[in-house]
């Protein structure tokens, strides 16, 4: 009985003296965090891609909530509708902001551009890219391998068996840019979704002389300037021997596609072109 | 017991088929492309325009910076043009493209094949001067400065002056055919490079597989006491610098440091001669001993060949190109890279031309990985290949870091040794290329 009565005082004296230890020791190392900070946090997509440049999601509410504005935050994951929510549970104003998406600037297809040698190391493009200039005679264009479709999080992009070039969903894509980083021949940029998702864009990066281009790829730009004198609106600049639409500038006006000799300017959702002619006109008169 | 490196190491075949082969000089070419970076380091400045008239010797191309050599024309001739050409990698780089005219030296030039032993002449300082201005860099491969090498940094001394003479890649023999025929000159080289070193000692290492070199520098060090030859276990890579100090004067090159820490400077044989005649015959690097190779070549052979020749030539006179060609490499077949295009041009870098035939050329399956450990039993630096690779796919750079795959050569030793076909010294090179660019971004 005795035994009994001492296990049970000394114990229970035992867990009041921690319980008393453990109080203090929490109470001295409390860390406090902003309970907005959950808010923020619920409010997000939870995708963590990291498309806003901050480590995953938590660590976009968290720099939201200590920000005294939202100028330069943005979560492309959840667009304006997210960032309007969160703007209004901390009090500040958000700038709404033009949906972007990626595209692929390469339309060097297997049709386009044939494959002179052999390449049979891993299947990286970043790999291939540090070996040598590709398979093909483009040391620019796509290299076909993937690692932009291994990178996207959220199932938008697939690898096109047929033209051996990477495809994006542009319903999945939220232009969190993680394909961008991925691409070691930076030919996928974020662009401007556009007026009725209606985009008009050079699909070539390369910076060979126009010969030079156009041995290697049947869809390369050639600088042959046609396009600068077409546009209108200055939208137009080359570089480098590369054409590059300003997606800011560009009114959609379709007047460089027709103009185009190798098909390296895209236009992506455009009804069909009789109708279009008289649409351009409409819309760069208004 | 011969000396050789203790860590890892492998054994490939050796197939040496143009040894002994007496190196023949390649008739001009109609045309050279000489790249303006044929070094480690800034790319030269070109210093000639379109039109000008350029004699064999005469300044092209000017260091651009610490690290960066001087580049000079290999031809007379007039620059035809300066435009991007494709280098052995298939990306472009600048070249200055000249059209033969004759073959008119500049007059400073000794050409005459007369031994000038005399090295009393020149201080340390003017031999780093004209080592500086004819352009060399290490002949071996890496193309490194070879007047920065040879610049002992303020604090350190450097006590050995290691010649590399191991050519320890399968097929080349450019080392072994150069030994042969022009060991005086290596010899007067290899003390020019010692006096502008400041090292006491010499020492020519060279792998037992060209007895015939060791003996023939044996004879011709006898009368120096401070040159040893020595004679190493052939194993690859023993070229490498930090083996070949392990290998000869037992010493281990720490983590990160340069050969100089442990107060040696390896320079290879072929820099030795360069050396030789920049300093005694006023001969910038304008030319190099280059092997055209393999087992389907007709004649299989060693090269005098001017820089900027192009390739394409040096397989015509070996016979040509035989038709069941797989992959032409440029350099051996451990660390050489294969190349794109045949009208690539030979720079101070090209050590060999390997042809490899179709059914050889082709990369073995990859199965995954049976955690047997070859490659960390293999690796010369005591990394473990598996691990590296692992971290380099996922991106783990700090771990990378701590892994040391900075320290990895790139010898390819845990490829070849993989029993599972896996490529890893691809993703290796991968993580070290990721992890360099992040160390640049964090220092800028």
């Amino acid at each position: 009985m005795d035994i009994i009565l001492n296990t049970l005082i000394t114990l229970s004296l035992l867990g009041a003296v921690l319980a008393v230890i453990l109080y203090v020791v929490a109470q001295k190392f409390k860390v406090y965090e902003d309970p907005r900070i959950d808010v923020v946090e619920a409010l997000t997509p939870g995708a963590n891609c990291g498309g806003c440049g901050l480590p995953g999601c938590r660590g976009f509410a968290e720099a939201c909530v200590k920000a005294e504005t939202l100028d330069g935050l943005f979560c492309p994951a959840g667009g304006n509708e997210t960032m309007k929510k969160i703007a209004e549970a901390l009090g500040l104003t958000t700038v709404e902001a033009e949906p972007k998406v990626a595209v692929v600037r390469c339309n060097g297809t297997h049709e386009k551009r044939n494959k002179t040698t052999y390449y049979d190391g891993p299947s990286s493009c970043a790999i291939e890219h540090s070996l040598y200039m590709g398979d093909t005679d483009c040391a620019y264009g796509c290299l076909g391998l993937g690692d932009c479709v291994a990178k996207c999080t959220f199932d938008a992009m697939y690898m096109d068996k047929e033209s051996g070039l990477p495809m994006i969903d542009e319903n999945k894509c939220t232009a969190c840019g993680a394909c961008v980083k991925a691409c070691p021949r930076k030919i996928i940029e974020l662009r401007n979704k556009g007026k009725k998702n209606r985009r008009i864009y050079v699909s070539c990066v390369n910076h060979d002389k126009g010969a030079d281009a156009r041995r290697a790829c049947g869809a390369a730009c050639i600088a042959c300037n046609k396009c600068v004198k077409t546009c209108p609106y200055e939208a137009i600049v080359i570089e480098n021997f590369c054409a590059y639409i300003d997606f800011e500038k560009c009114k959609l006006c379709r007047k460089c596609v027709a103009e185009c000799p190798t098909g390296a300017i895209l236009e992506v959702n455009f009804p069909p072109r009789k109708e279009k002619v008289e649409n351009a006109e409409e819309t760069a008169v208004s | 017991m011969l000396k050789t490196f203790p860590k890892g190491g492998v054994h490939p075949h050796e197939n040496k088929f143009s040894a002994g082969k007496s190196i023949e000089t390649i008739e001009l070419p109609k045309q050279v492309s000489i790249p303006v970076s044929q070094h480690l380091g800034a790319p030269a400045q070109p210093v000639v325009n379109k039109g000008d008239e350029v004699k064999v010797g005469q300044l092209i191309a000017k260091s651009a910076g610490f690290i960066s050599a001087n580049i000079h024309s290999s031809v007379s001739g007039k620059v035809s043009k300066i435009e991007k050409i494709l280098d052995s990698t298939g990306y472009k780089q600048t070249a200055i493209i000249i059209d033969v005219e004759g073959d008119e030296w500049l007059p400073e030039i000794d050409r005459s094949t007369e031994l000038v032993e005399d090295i009393e002449k020149f201080t340390a300082e003017e031999i780093r001067a004209k080592v500086a201005e004819a352009g060399i860099v290490g002949l071996g491969g890496a193309t490194f400065p070879t007047n920065v090498k040879i610049s002992i940094p303020q604090g350190k001394v450097c006590e050995n002056l290691i010649i590399n003479a191991v050519e320890c890649e399968p097929y080349l023999t450019s080392d072994h055919q150069l030994m042969l025929e022009k060991s005086d000159e290596i010899i007067v080289g290899a003390r020019l490079l010692q006096k502008a070193a400041g090292a006491k000692k010499i020492y020519i290492g060279i792998e037992n597989n060209k007895p015939d070199a060791i003996e023939l520098m044996k004879k011709k060090a006898a009368k120096y006491q401070y040159i040893e030859v020595v004679a190493l276990k052939v194993k690859y890579p023993q070229g490498g610098e930090k083996q070949l100090i392990k290998a000869v004067v037992n010493r281990e090159v720490p983590s990160g440091g340069l050969p100089v820490d442990v107060g040696c400077v390896v320079q290879n044989v072929g820099t030795a001669y360069a050396v030789y005649e920049a300093v005694q015959k006023n001969k910038p690097l304008i030319e190099r001993v280059v092997t055209v190779t393999g087992k389907s070549v007709s004649k299989p052979s060693n090269f005098l060949v001017r820089i900027g020749t192009p390739v394409s030539n040096l397989i015509e006179k070996a016979g040509g190109l035989p038709e069941d060609t797989g992959k032409i490499v440029n350099g051996g077949p451990m660390m050489g890279k294969a190349v794109k295009d045949l009208s690539i041009p030979v720079t101070k870098g090209t050590s060999g031309i390997l042809i490899i035939k179709s059914d050889e050329a082709k990369r073995p399956k990859t199965y995954n990985c049976i955690r047997c450990a070859r490659c960390v039993f293999v690796c010369p630096m005591g990394l473990e290949p598996y691990l590296i690779k692992n971290m380099a796919t996922v991106g783990m750079y700090e771990e990378l870091q701590n892994e040391r795959v900075l320290d990895c050569m790139e010898c390819g030793s845990c490829s070849y040794g993989c029993p599972a076909g896996v490529p890893l010294l691809d993703y290796i090179r991968l993580g070290k290329t990721n992890l360099n660019k992040i160390l640049r971004s964090k220092k800028s």
